[in-house]
């Protein structure tokens, strides 16, 4: 079947997630959809899906304008989708996994299709397993499984390879490759180039919910990188690379859970008055490192020194990087950072260092009234931190931190911030603060990384991928690292 | 505590062995926990089939009370037992109603909603029958299985019991069927594990939560009615009902959502309390409200057994072997995923 998209737009409140997005999908390919973390492709998949539903635009299947209400009418039509997150039941079996969903058959018909495919396929699974106990590779073959049993013929992917192994990838791809020879409509979504290279014919580029780039097989990685991360930019002013003192953090041969694949790495310091940047794609382990160097993840083997302090496995560690004077911002501020009901003027009394029984009012609502000043917060002294915009929060976390910190780790730090904003943060991180502070930070824009680290880390699933002077490297091979192209 | 008793004045019954377990005979002792759990497994089971779907229905005891109301009334007003079972079952399902209707389409909190609702319902229970108390009224009384003659003494007393017995016993039958081979009970299985993933498989959760919260609320009320029609016939207050469905949402836990082990469960209570009678004769200088109240703590302290061998077993996975198998066996709880979380749609 051919499937269609004709100017598909969709809104969630006031994002625009794609605007005017028109692809063909033609029988018997694998169409790659590239592009960056919210880019829009998962969103489009699931409009096919009929799992969400389209603000405008058509959906032609074979040149027929359908509507996809519910994943029941897509799955009526053939339509299929195997979900970057297992979408499935932890707590039941292989079988029952596999038979939930399709037409009605008895139990033993399940199970010997089952079987059937699963030997077709090569894959080994025990019927009668709890999911929950197998790896995402084999939680995932059941669904691409059943997908095939019930004759699926426009399969969608999201991300297949998201925490597989290499064995089990080695599995996946002829497998796809077959059931496109045999007339199935493949749509690949990803971000790794790679394996869009390997597998696709066709490829569309998307970038802020529009379609930038649409090509044909063989593909020039140059271009596609270009498309997915826009242009690379004019050399803007690169602030004067600041000097460099003793290690404030080491890290000694690391293993993490956290994110899709944990982390894992064999040794990293940083030293006073670096600023590092750290790249990835979502999920990559930029997010676990961070909590590691704050203490709120605790590793799973090796060991981290903070000023050459030993950091305990326990939950002591982030009391002790605290005292350290190790400062953390997340990227999520009032889940993580801030105290959604509580005013601007508490905040500062919650931060008090000084212990006491009762709260120093009027002290408190006059730092809170100087920092609203200094930091110019729009809001008052008794507003809560949710009524604070994105950009008024960072300004306020900002004015919590300790001038005195000397390890200071971000992430995000701009999320959420018009460009005055952000701009403003930098300035106060990198001329405010003292020069020797060592600043770690992670962002999702790889502009703002080139521009204000000295020293860049990509991350590539839990892996640090690209450890490099920022001077010595450039925009294309940061974006190759963080797509998994080995430079 | 077991003592084998022959009786001495009685000349020709030298071969009937009775056991006795205080003063009670075995064959009392049996028949009386299979009357006195009856109810119980009629109410665990329907809130183990609505928690089955995810959601919790916390107006559990209250829901219990009003269809035992209801259900006596009813069957005092139409002289029809059966009526008044349907009338109890029916008022259980109106709770039903009530706490789905809030928690799945409006999405508040199952709590909240659950537990003023018990509230309202024992007092609305105490208020609207306050005028049938103390009455007279419908009782089903024991029947004889059609074979009574051909069996032995000891198996004549078990079997001598009001139809809400074997109803009962099917009943686990049928639900340990029904969510192990039906295709209705996969779906209702998948939506409590994992409702986004049920949609994306093209059912309707919510259309599936509803119906198992009313199937399982009906439940609930016939459960209630089995009270005041039969184990404990009559309506006052006390009814003698009260905090049973508080037992009943423990013994979901303790059966960990498994319809066999949540009648289990709950004959165990009954004997618990049934067997209270027998041992304070046999230990007089107990007070006899320790043995009223140990099932309580005994459920407690079952519940604490059963969080740590769960998070054990949990943690050791499948490849574990001897004590820890059986244990984890024995005491594994696992609750159906999204447990008490509402979905909404996307």
């Amino acid at each position: 079947m051919d499937v269609e998209f004709q100017h598909i737009s969709k809104r969630f409140g006031s994002v625009q997630a794609l605007s005017d997005v028109s692809l063909t999908a033609k029988q018997g390919t694998i169409h790659g959809l590239i592009g960056e973390n919210g880019a829009g492709k998962s969103t489009l998949m699931k409009i096919l899906t009929g799992y969400q539903a389209k603000s405008g635009g058509d959906i032609l299947i074979n040149g027929e304008k359908i509507a996809l209400k519910t994943p029941d009418d897509a799955a009526q039509i053939g339509i299929g989708m195997l979900y970057q997150e297992p979408m499935d039941f932890p707590h039941l079996t292989v079988l029952e996994n596999f038979s939930l969903g399709c037409p009605v058959l008895s139990r033993e018909r399940f199970a010997a299709s089952l079987k059937h495919l699963a030997f077709a396929f090569g894959f080994q699974l025990a019927p009668k397993r709890r999911v929950e106990l197998l790896t995402v590779g084999e939680r995932q073959q059941i669904e691409l499984l059943r997908l095939i049993h019930c004759e699926t013929s426009v399969l969608i992917l999201d991300e297949p390879t998201t925490g597989i192994s290499p064995a089990q990838k080695a599995l996946l791809f002829p497998a796809l490759k077959k059931l496109a020879t045999e007339g199935m409509t493949i749509l690949l979504v990803s971000h790794k180039l790679e394996e869009v290279a390997s597998l696709c014919d066709e490829v569309t580029v998307l970038r802020h919910g529009n379609v930038t780039h649409h090509t044909y097989a063989p593909f020039r990685f140059p271009e596609l990188l270009e498309a997915m991360f826009g242009a690379v930019p004019e050399q803007k002013e690169k602030p004067v690379a600041r000097a460099t003192g003793n290690a404030v953090l080491t890290m000694n041969n690391i293993q993490a859970g956290g994110e899709r694949q944990g982390l894992e790495l064999k040794n990293f310091s940083a030293k006073s008055g670096e600023i590092i940047g750290l790249a990835g794609l979502d999920g990559a382990g930029q997010a676990t490192f961070l909590r590691l160097a704050a203490g709120l993840t605790i590793p799973e083997q090796g060991d981290m020194q903070l000023f050459s302090t030993k950091l305990p496995t326990s939950k002591k560690a982030s009391r002790i990087a605290g005292k350290l004077q190790t400062v953390f911002l997340p990227a999520d501020r009032l889940e993580e950072a801030l105290f959604t009901d509580i005013s601007l003027s508490e905040h500062f009394s919650l931060r008090d260092p000084k212990s006491s029984f009762w709260q120093k009012t009027e002290t408190n609502r006059q730092r809170a009234a100087e920092a609203i000043k200094t930091f110019s917060i729009k809001g008052q002294y008794d507003d809560t931190a949710d009524n604070l915009s994105g950009g008024n929060q960072q300004r306020l976390l900002l004015a919590l931190l300790d001038p005195q910190s000397k390890l200071i780790l971000l992430e995000n730090p701009t999320r959420g911030l018009d460009i005055r904003s952000g701009q403003w943060v930098w300035e106060y991180l990198t001329q405010t603060l003292s020069p020797e502070a060592c600043i770690i930070f992670s962002s999702p824009e790889l502009d703002e990384i080139l521009h204000y680290s000295d020293r860049i880390l990509v991350f590539y699933d839990g892996d640090i991928v690209l450890n490099s002077l920022t001077a010595e490297t450039d925009h294309g091979s940061v974006a190759a690292a963080m797509t998994g192209m080995r430079s | 505590m077991l003592r084998i008793e022959r009786p001495v004045c009685s000349g020709y019954a030298t071969e009937a062995q009775t056991i006795m377990i205080g003063d009670i005979p075995l064959s009392v002792l049996v028949a009386s926990v299979l009357a006195a759990s009856v109810p119980l497994i009629i109410i665990a089971l329907g809130e183990m089939i609505t928690e089955k779907s995810g959601v919790i229905n916390l107006s559990l005891d209250g829901a219990v009370l009003f269809s035992a109301m209801v259900a006596f009334v009813v069957a005092k007003e139409s002289d029809s037992l059966i009526v008044g079972f349907l009338a109890g079952g029916c008022a259980g399902m109106v709770t039903g109603l009530i706490v789905g209707y809030f928690s799945i389409y409006l999405h508040l909190s199952q709590v909240a909603v659950g537990f003023a609702l018990s509230l309202l319902c024992r007092d609305l229970a105490y208020f609207l029958g306050n005028p049938y108390s103390r009455v007279q009224g419908p009782t089903l009384i024991s029947s004889k299985l059609p074979f009574h003659d051909m069996l032995p003494d000891f198996l004549q007393k078990i079997t001598t019991q009001p139809l809400t017995v074997p109803f009962a016993l099917g009943l686990i039958v049928l639900l340990v069927w029904f969510f192990k081979s039906s295709r209705a009970g996969l779906q209702v299985r998948s939506v409590g594990e994992n409702p986004a993933a049920a949609f994306a498989r093209g059912l309707n959760p919510n259309r599936i939560q509803m119906l198992t919260v009313l199937a399982g609320s009906f439940l609930v009320g016939i459960g209630g009615a089995a009270y005041s029609l039969s184990l404990k016939p009559g309506w006052g207050r006390p009814q003698g009902a009260e905090g049973i469905g508080w037992i009943a949402l423990a013994l979901v836990i303790f059966g960990s959502w498994q319809p066999s082990r949540v009648a289990l469960g709950a004959l165990l209570f009954a004997f618990l309390q049934v067997s209270g009678i027998g041992l304070q004769s046999l230990f007089p200088t107990i007070p006899s409200q320790v043995f009223q109240t140990a099932p309580f703590p005994l459920m407690i302290f079952t519940l604490i057994i059963m969080h740590y061998s769960t998070s054990k077993t949990r943690k050791h996975g499948e490849k574990d072997s001897g004590l820890h198998k059986w244990l984890g066996i024995l005491f594994m709880s696992r609750a159906p995923k999204s447990l008490g979380k509402s979905y909404r749609q996307e």
